[in-house]
């Protein structure tokens, strides 16, 4: 494809230019700014939800609270722990790359990487509890016999699994995406003038994070 | 030369012809894996012509049905599918896409001065999400449809035993390529502009697209979201719409309006932007209020955001909600007035050309202010008991929404066509052709108010008998407005075929598109340029022809 | 000149093909209607005859010619924004005021409970029949209709009356009006609700005070109801009792209210229900509410949402456990323990429509 770029007279074209922009630096800020756009419509996307938690936990302040202290606090802080640190990681991995220190950056990225398969890993070990305590959403909620529950706090286990696991698709999605830079990493992609994936990856990241921040306290700490 | 090209390219020889953006390769594959926003855009006409004709046919048969009170062509169930494919296929695959789809993939990068988009690949991917979003349509509808409405109400949606989720997913799907359209023109417009292109020289058609994808962006995901709760619900049971298990069947409508409201400026507001292309051309004088044009798009992509609740007036909202959501609906019409007088004000000691793209903007000047203020009587909470639901709403929409937007769908597609394909088409037969549409718009619309204030409800398959002589004229015109458009699509095919070639422009326009060759080629110019001049500046005498 | 006002309002009614003015806010709504429709019409043909007008005017003579430079001055703008919103906010205020009007039911209003099912609608006065598709209603009397849905979302739509109400299953919705001229009028069902939605039509008949009275107390007397009303007896479970009160009163024993709530005052697990209609009630969260239908049904469905002080979060819900006018007759059971010269029940009230159990 002769196409991929055009001749604009000054030689020094690096390869990683494409022809529609006449920079670098202004290939990047477009790279980071779509970025932040779609955060804005993810932002969009979860802010749906927390209108209707927001609805039916006023509607129903006690089944919400009686349903809420069946979630395991403790894994959900560990959780939010896992998280935070993948944050912190993942910044470091860009700051790191910047400086061109690739065998740093790529294992920085792996520990991201892997305290995001961790959280998907406890996670799933909460479903599962959940599924044996009869605590499933809507028409499948049977909590087991003993607990006395108001029937509305299976609107609660509805919106916690809707919430989280459309999160957890969220946190997926991104060790996918982190997991591609980081083989590109590896490869040699990036270099202190191009690292424009590892900078949006770790934006999208962040916002999964922040996503959780606000999950965890709404979920498993109504009073 | 107004446009002047800079940095001349050391290689490029004076008259060494760059071929242009449709012979410069061939190919099936060139075309299905394209990244130049040209041919997508051309996809995106191909697709969308289709699901124009789809959801047409949808309508013929409707107003086929209800020329009789009862038992006509089809039965009840058969209408109810037919009603809700018409909605989704014009709503979701044909007036969301289209504009935006077509002429602003070709010409947002021509107009900015850019060789393409910011993010080509990306472009690519919207339109695949596209295709498959109607292709997931198709299929739903071929096996057997949905008979919920466009609106997808809860709890029906949610109990209905139809096909209802690959309609459902389609739609979510279809959410995520406006969603990456959106994305790509906002980047698109604020890193990819020429220089000598600062904000206050930017088309309104530009104006227009960022508005619109302003609104792509931030309010789509809320529909995306509700529709997926929403097949959650009906095949999971999760109850968050369902009364039985404490849920709200009105939460859906708060959440599906939030979107679709704004949806109504998505559709509508490119049509504005075309509108002021077309007047901006054709009056041979600089546009009368540029800035409030450009302003006022954003007031109503603003005020859009709030102004959903005028759709449950009647759903039991308290007067306090009714009474804020009334007010606030007010306002976007004194947006849209804005733009409507200015427009008119542009014709005041012009030199107007009169060109089929012209006329059609004069149906659309009385249909989106009668469509408009009809809308602005809906808001006036009293009057909406009456009309809400009724065939009054059904005519008020289709005159703002098919109306203003068909029309200048279409005049943007005569507008641009000698651009796009380096070929003029017959200007008899088109005329023609939109003078039928435009009487074919008011004439069958325009019997279905009366239906409204007579108290006739939409979605109904049978009808007592008095309503009936009004329905057999709204079902006449039907089939002269099919008329038209059939004319329209043969006439384009023919200059498709065998038009003659065009100038590069055609019309003595100022904008700067008409500075390129028809069609353009590959990266649109020969180098990055530098615009110095206002995109309505009329430059004097006579057709410019492009220096080459 | 009223002479000239009814013509008016006649001649423009005709020509906006509107139906007949049959209740007490009908006219007020048309004069609105007559106001918004013609200034909309007067615009949008006057824009559209401008436009025309500018073109033949200002026609392009040939090639080459061009328009002048015209900049309207700050005057224009000001006339483009003003213009519009001063009509915009006048028809905002009016009709805003009317609705509140149509929002805010009279306090001596006849009360009717309506259920809107696929795709039928059903009416039961508190203290007379069970109907089907016709409800009877007394011209300049105020009609309160309490509705509910079984299944999906309705609408209840009088056109002639100028009044829509959706109708929700899980919550009551209100819609009352005054018919003003005997006769009688077309009901349909306005939001869409499946096969049947074009059929689910239903009618009022307005009939004078008198004539009204006289009908309702031949159904008290059962023997106009079977003729009028057997639909409703034949279609509706054998369950159906003429009288909701006591309806309410057998379903509150056999659902196991009175394990909790007492009904002569007594202190008991839950409130008691003597006099609880229209009590203000101190709830846990502090605030202060007003005891009326929607509570007492949605205390039914959802019990946990709103406590009153002092009780603990253990009534059952009953949701799906009672059907629409079992809710309906217990809330109807409620009110009658308002006072206790109520709680005597009309001894002959059990006659007119004899349980079939």
């Amino acid at each position: 494809m002769h196409t991929e770029t055009i001749d604009h007279g000054n030689a020094e074209k690096p390869p990683h230019l494409r022809f529609q922009f006449s920079d670098s630096a202004r290939q990047f800020h477009a790279a980071k700014f779509g970025m932040w756009l779609f955060l804005g419509q993810e932002v969009m996307f979860f802010s749906a939800l927390l209108c209707a938690y927001a609805y039916y936990r006023n509607q129903f302040p006690v089944a919400w609270s009686m349903a809420s202290h069946h979630l395991n606090t403790t894994f959900g802080l560990l959780e939010t722990i896992n998280l935070l640190f993948s944050s912190f990681t993942v910044a470091l991995a860009i700051h790191f790359v910047r400086l061109g220190k690739r065998t740093i950056t790529s294992v920085l990225l792996f520990v991201t990487l892997a305290c995001g398969i961790l959280f998907l890993v406890m996670h799933s070990y909460e479903y599962y509890t959940e599924y044996h305590e009869g605590l499933l959403p809507g028409r499948f909620f049977h909590p087991e016999a003993g607990w006395h529950m108001p029937m509305e706090s299976a609107m609660f286990m509805s919106c916690y699994f809707f919430t989280t696991v459309l999160h957890s698709i969220h946190v997926l999605i991104g060790v996918g995406v982190l997991g591609v830079i980081m083989v590109f990493n590896m490869k040699g992609k990036y270099s202190p003038a191009y690292y424009t994936h590892v900078e949006i990856g770790g934006l999208y990241w962040h916002l999964v994070d922040l996503i959780w921040i606000f999950l965890f306290p709404l979920y498993y700490l109504v009073a | 030369m107004s446009l002047a090209v800079v940095e001349q390219a050391p290689g490029h020889h004076e008259g060494a012809e760059e071929p242009d953006y449709i012979r410069g390769k061939s190919g099936v594959m060139s075309w299905v894996l394209t990244l130049d926003h040209k041919r997508i855009a051309l996809l995106y006409l191909a697709t969308v012509t289709l699901t124009f004709f789809l959801g047409g046919v949808f309508a013929l048969a409707l107003r086929t049905e209800l020329l009789v009170p009862e038992n006509g062509i089809m039965d009840a169930m058969t209408y109810n599918r037919m009603f809700t494919l018409h909605g989704v296929t014009m709503v979701f695959f044909f007036m969301i896409p289209a504009i935006p789809g077509v002429f602003g993939n070709f010409f947002l990068p021509i107009m900015i001065g850019a060789h393409d988009v910011a993010f080509p690949r990306l472009n690519l991917a919207s339109y695949y999400l596209f295709l498959a979003a109607v292709c997931l349509g198709v299929w739903g509808m071929i096996h057997g449809g949905t008979d919920t409405g466009w609106t997808f109400y809860t709890p029906y949606s949610t109990t209905t035993t139809t096909t209802v989720l690959p309609i459902l997913a389609a739609a979510f799907v279809n959410g995520f390529s406006s969603i990456l359209t959106g994305v790509n023109f906002i980047v698109t417009i604020h890193t990819l502009r020429a220089d000598g292109v600062h904000w206050m020289r930017l088309p309104l058609f530009i104006w227009a697209l960022y508005g619109t994808s302003v609104i792509q962006v931030l309010a789509t995901p809320v529909v995306g979201i509700t529709l997926a709760l929403c097949a959650v619900e009906h095949f999971l049971g999760t109850g968050i719409f369902d009364p039985a298990r404490g849920g709200d069947p009105i939460l859906f409508q708060h959440l599906f309006w939030f979107y679709s409201h704004p949806a109504v400026y998505i559709m509508v507001l490119p049509a504005f932007g075309v509108a002021s292309e077309v007047v901006g051309a054709f009056t041979r004088k600089p546009l009368v209020g540029y800035r409030m044009i450009a302003l006022s798009t954003f007031g109503i992509a603003f005020v859009g955001f709030l102004a959903w609740g005028h759709h449950l007036f009647t759903s039991g909202q308290s007067a306090v909600d009714a009474g804020v959501f009334g007010f606030l609906s007010m306002l976007i019409g004194i947006f849209t007035s804005i733009k409507v007088f200015n427009w008119v004000a542009s014709m005041y000691k012009a030199s107007i050309v009169m060109t089929t793209p012209f006329m059609y903007a004069l149906g659309f000047f009385f249909l989106t202010v009668f469509g408009g203020m009809t809308g602005v009587a809906l808001a006036t909470i009293s009057l909406d008991v009456h009309w809400q639901d009724t065939y009054f709403v059904v005519a008020h929409f289709h005159f703002i929404m098919a109306g203003a937007v068909v029309l200048m769908f279409l005049a943007a597609l005569h507008y641009w066509f000698p651009k796009m394909f380096g070929k003029l088409y017959a200007e008899g037969p088109a005329m023609v052709g939109a003078v039928l549409v435009i009487l074919g718009f008011i004439g069958t619309f325009t019997p279905q108010f009366f239906l409204g204030n007579e108290g006739m409800p939409r979605r109904y398959y049978s009808y007592p008998a008095h309503f009936q002589w009004l329905h057999v004229a709204s079902t006449i015109f039907a089939y002269i407005l099919f008329l038209g458009l059939l004319l329209t699509l043969v006439n384009l095919i023919v200059a498709l075929v065998s038009g003659e070639k065009a100038p590069n422009n055609p019309w003595g326009a100022p904008q700067y598109e008409w500075d390129i060759p028809s069609p353009p080629t590959e990266h649109n110019f020969p180098a990055t340029p530098v615009i110095n001049r206002d995109p309505y500046e009329y430059r004097g005498e006579g057709i410019i022809e492009n220096a080459h | 000149m009223i002479l000239a006002a009814a013509f008016y309002n006649e001649w423009m009614r005709k020509l906006l093909n509107l139906p007949p003015q049959a209740s007490s806010v009908a006219e007020g709504v048309d004069n609105l209607h007559y106001f918004v429709i013609a200034v909309t019409t007067l615009v949008s043909i006057g824009i559209a005859l401008a436009a025309l007008v500018l073109w033949a005017t200002y026609r392009n003579k040939g090639k080459g010619t061009v328009g002048q430079v015209v900049h309207p001055g700050l005057s224009f703008e000001v006339f483009a924004i003003s213009g519009p919103l001063f009509f915009f906010l006048l028809w905002f205020f009016i009709g805003f005021r009317q609705y509140v009007e149509m929002e805010s039911p009279p306090d001596d209003a006849m009360e009717v409970y309506v259920m809107g099912k696929k795709w039928m609608w059903k009416f039961a006065y508190p203290d007379g029949p069970n109907a089907v598709g016709v409800l009877h209603v007394p011209v300049g009397r105020p009609v309160k209709l309490l509705m509910t849905s079984r299944d999906v979302i309705h609408s209840f739509f009088i056109p002639a009356f100028r009044m829509k109400k959706d109708v929700v299953p899980g919550r009551y919705s209100e819609l009352w009006f005054t018919a003003t001229e005997p006769g009688s009028y077309e009901v349909f069902c306005a939001e869409y609700c499946g096969t049947g939605h074009s059929m689910m039509r239903a009618e009022v008949v307005a009939m004078k005070p008198d004539e009204f009275d006289t009908w309702l107390a031949q159904q008290r007397n059962g023997f106009a109801s079977r003729q009028q009303d057997s639909a409703a007896a034949t279609e509706e479970s054998p369950r159906v009792e003429a009288n909701m009160v006591l309806q309410g009163q057998r379903l509150a024993s056999e659902k196991g209210c009175f394990k909790c709530h007492s009904v002569d005052g007594a202190p008991h697990i839950g409130p008691t229900w003597l006099g609880m209609y229209h009590r203000r009630e101190h709830l846990s969260t502090g605030e202060t509410i007003n005891i009326d239908e929607a509570y007492i049904t949605e205390s039914m469905m959802e019990p946990t949402a709103k406590l009153v002080a002092g009780y603990g979060p253990v009534m059952p819900t009953y949701m799906g456990k009672l059907t629409a006018p079992e809710t309906a007759a217990i809330v109807e059971y409620i009110k009658s323990l308002r006072n206790p010269e109520l709680q005597a029940q009309p001894s002959e009230a059990a006659t007119y429509e004899p349980s079939r159990r």
